[in-house]
């Protein structure tokens, strides 16, 4: 399967093509399953792939599929290449398998919608890019990729642009994109100017020889992270994530969660040895911007009310782990992280859009209450995804959040403190969302969201007006949230930390599997303290999350307390309020200032010079008069001075 | 007798071209007939033809008069050309001057 490796972005292509075509006319459901059906065939091939992959040694485990020569221009030679490795795939596997999961669920959610069809054709767009970054064979493939994924999120965060918030939102992510895209082209530009190559292979062959100056690697190391910073929502670029929930639930879940938000991490983790290369303040910088921003996120997580907002900081928060694993040196717990986060992230956005969807588009929380009577599957998946991002064993998330706060240790006290009270935090806000949402009592009644019913699905205005009652949601929306919630129980099992109760032969799998990959920047942590105690700092973690749940059911089941959610923290810490504030104030008119530079300096020196040409050809105009005798005359002047020349000047004869 | 004695050398048939081609020029610039312009144009032509001439004699050099076959070639085909659009510039806006034709000025 290796050698058709780019079946994997055909397959969407193909079903991208056949919806633009045709997608009026397939209609609902069948553009659905037409999509999903293409997402599965790369599903496929990338666990045909896996297969081929495995069966090769370890340090051949690089296959590199050339489809043609895409940028042919003298020294810059850009092939459309493909690479096939263990990160790739590793990456593949859960893009496409949760991107259909999604696809199926996105055919419940979406029935009835006016524009169905179009948002499977944005979703194939999205997967034939996300595929496209992860399998590039070098940083331009990836950057087409990179702005197709950003394309599409615009596209789907704007899908109901009939909603003013929701155009707005979508511009709003694109433009915080473009601050990280401008990191990531000056990081390729320099790469090149230093390697004469933009493939990975000869960027991180260079920097792991140490061909590439220490300042250079650090230039491209920070630059690419600023790439990595916009695309991945870490502080202070996160602004963006929150409002993307404006766009349907299922592009939440896929976009916004599990895959293209991971793209960053991705990233860093791919140019590893340009990391190791860097100086070390680059990789403490990480550190310190992914613990921050996992903190920070999850402090405003805590006063959040809408259901998906909760889900939205979470998922900001969860990427700070991410990148404070990337900083710590720990790349493996970083991709560890960002699957199992896939996989609960995942779940509990769909499990959230189930609940949308069985609420008649309401999604305040405190409208919600005791729906786990009325929609059981939901909530019984939903709560293992509570489970596995709050950090109990054995679900998914606790082994993964466990490994980077190892990692951290080694690499701070101070950030693994930040990682233990953000663990905290976590199961504080999840717990509290399960229970505002599946238990309590019911505080919605039976006109609750009449108003809110209108504006998104047409198809369940009518219903909203009658008997209200919430219901669960059909079958083809609960298959995908029991496989994720299978997966998020068991997801830990890819990588296993070495503790005694373990097999041998069960631990570390992840880590021999992306070693190849990976081995130039991973950190070695064996030989520290915090390794030989790993066990105590396991139940650390463990006792940080029953903190964390036990004070939430105290609050907001027992009510023993009052809710503590200040003003500041729903708000944000007023970071987007100030940001919008500055923009629209002094940034304005610094744009201003700018727009004025450009329209006078900058233009008015090209139209100075269409001007002083023109100015000048109509002066000279005036010599051609079109009276023959003129010419002649100049003509005969013109000789009489040549020959004063060459008589006077030259001194002939 | 006298006559006899001036035995022309080339400075007189180098003044006389000399002051042909003057004529030429003076013509050229101050009269507007296209017709009488032309002819001016050949008279200075043919101002030049004769120092070619007078120094192929001079030098016992045919490359002179040979330079001059070409002249005259080239003059006539010059002429057939010229003439031709002169004759029919003034056909269709009879007693035109040469200052009145300046339809290609800037």
């Amino acid at each position: 399967m290796l050698d058709v490796i780019w079946l994997i972005p055909a397959f969407p292509l193909a079903g991208f093509l056949t919806i633009l075509l045709f997608g009026r006319r397939l209609g609902d459901p069948v553009a659905g399953f037409l999509a999903a059906g293409a997402v599965l065939g790369s599903f496929v091939v990338s666990v045909g792939a896996y297969f081929d992959l495995l069966s090769l040694d370890e340090h051949d485990r690089e296959h590199i599929e050339t489809l043609f020569s895409w940028v042919p221009v003298s020294s810059l030679q850009v092939d459309m290449a493909f690479l096939a490795d263990p990160l790739s795939l590793t990456m593949c596997l859960f893009v496409t398998g949760i991107a259909f999961l999604i696809h199926l669920f996105a055919i419940g959610y979406m029935h009835g919608d006016p524009k169905f069809s179009k948002f499977f054709l944005y979703l194939n767009l999205f997967v034939l890019s996300m595929t496209l970054l992860i399998l590039g064979e070098n940083l331009l493939v990836t950057f087409l990729g990179w702005e197709g994924v950003g394309t599409c999120s615009y596209f789907l965060i704007s899908f109901w642009h009939h909603k003013d918030s929701a155009a707005t939102a979508g511009k709003k992510a694109f433009v915080t994109n473009r601050i990280g895209d401008w990191g990531f082209m000056l990081a390729m530009f320099i790469g090149f100017e230093a390697v004469g190559s933009v493939s990975y292979g000869a960027l991180n062959g260079a920097a792991e020889g140490g061909a590439l100056s220490q300042n250079t690697a650090t230039a491209i190391a920070a630059l690419l992270f600023v790439g990595a910073v916009g695309k991945s929502a870490q502080f202070p670029l996160y602004l963006w994530l929150p409002d993307a929930m404006e766009g349907p639930t299922p592009v939440s879940a896929l976009i916004h969660a599990a895959t293209m938000v991971t793209a960053g991490v991705f990233l860093m983790t791919r140019m590893n040895p340009m990391l190791a290369a860097a100086a070390p303040e680059v990789s403490t910088v990480i550190a310190y911007v992914g613990a921050f921003t996992a903190l920070f996120a999850a402090t405003i997580a805590v006063a959040q009310t809408d259901i998906k907002k909760v889900l939205a900081y979470s998922t900001v928060s969860q990427l700070g782990y991410m990148f404070l694993a990337v900083g710590s040196g720990a790349f493996v717990a970083a991709i560890f992280h960002m699957v199992t986060h896939a996989f609960f992230k995942a779940l509990m956005f769909l499990g959230s859009g189930s609940v949308i969807h069985g609420m008649h588009h309401e999604q305040d929380m405190r409208k919600m209450g005791a729906l786990r009577k009325f929609m059981p599957i939901t909530a019984f998946t939903f709560l293992i995804g509570w489970l596995a991002i709050a950090g109990v064993p054995p679900f998914a998330g606790f082994w993964s959040k466990d490994e980077i706060l190892l990692f951290a240790l080694v690499k701070s006290p101070v950030l693994y403190v930040i990682g233990l009270i953000t663990a905290v935090l976590t199961a504080f806000y999840m717990t509290r969302q399960i229970i505002m949402v599946f238990f309590g009592e019911a505080k919605w009644t039976s006109h609750a969201n009449a108003e809110e019913a209108a504006e998104g699905d047409e198809a369940h205005a009518s219903t909203a007006h009658g008997e209200f009652k919430p219901h669960e949601s059909p079958g083809i929306m609960l298959v995908p949230l029991v496989v994720l919630a299978g997966l998020s129980a068991v997801g830990g099992i890819i990588q296993l930390p070495s503790f005694g109760f373990i097999p041998d032969n069960w631990q570390h799998k992840l880590e021999s599997w992306l070693h190849p990959v990976v081995e130039a920047g991973e950190a070695h942590i064996t030989e520290s303290g915090a390794y030989d105690n790993k066990e105590l700092l396991a139940l650390l973690a463990i006792a940080c999350a029953l903190i964390g749940i036990g004070v939430a059911v105290a609050i907001y089941a027992k009510h023993l307390a009052k809710p503590v959610e200040p003003e500041i923290l729903a708000d944000g810490w007023k970071y987007d309020s100030t940001v919008s504030a500055f923009m629209g104030g002094p940034g304005r008119k610094a744009f201003d200032a700018v727009a004025w530079f450009d329209k006078t300096v900058v233009d008015g020196a090209v139209n100075g010079v269409g001007k002083l040409v023109s100015g000048g050809a109509g002066e000279l105009r005036k010599t051609q008069t079109g009276n023959v005798r003129n010419y002649a005359g100049i003509v005969g002047v013109g000789v009489v001075a040549l020959l004063v020349w060459f008589v006077i000047g030259r001194g002939v004869l | 007798m006298m006559l006899a004695a001036i035995v022309p050398t080339t400075t007189y048939y180098l003044i006389l071209a000399a002051v042909l081609f003057g004529i030429g020029a003076t013509g050229l610039l101050v009269r507007r007939n296209p017709l009488v312009m032309f002819m001016c144009v050949e008279l200075m032509l043919n101002a030049v033809n004769l120092t070619f001439v007078a120094f192929a004699t001079r030098f016992g050099n045919i490359d002179g008069q040979t330079a001059v076959f070409f002249v005259m070639v080239v003059a006539a085909a010059e002429v057939v050309v010229g003439l031709g659009i002169i004759i029919s510039i003034l056909r269709r806006r009879p007693g035109a001057t040469a200052d009145d034709l300046a339809e290609l000025r800037g």
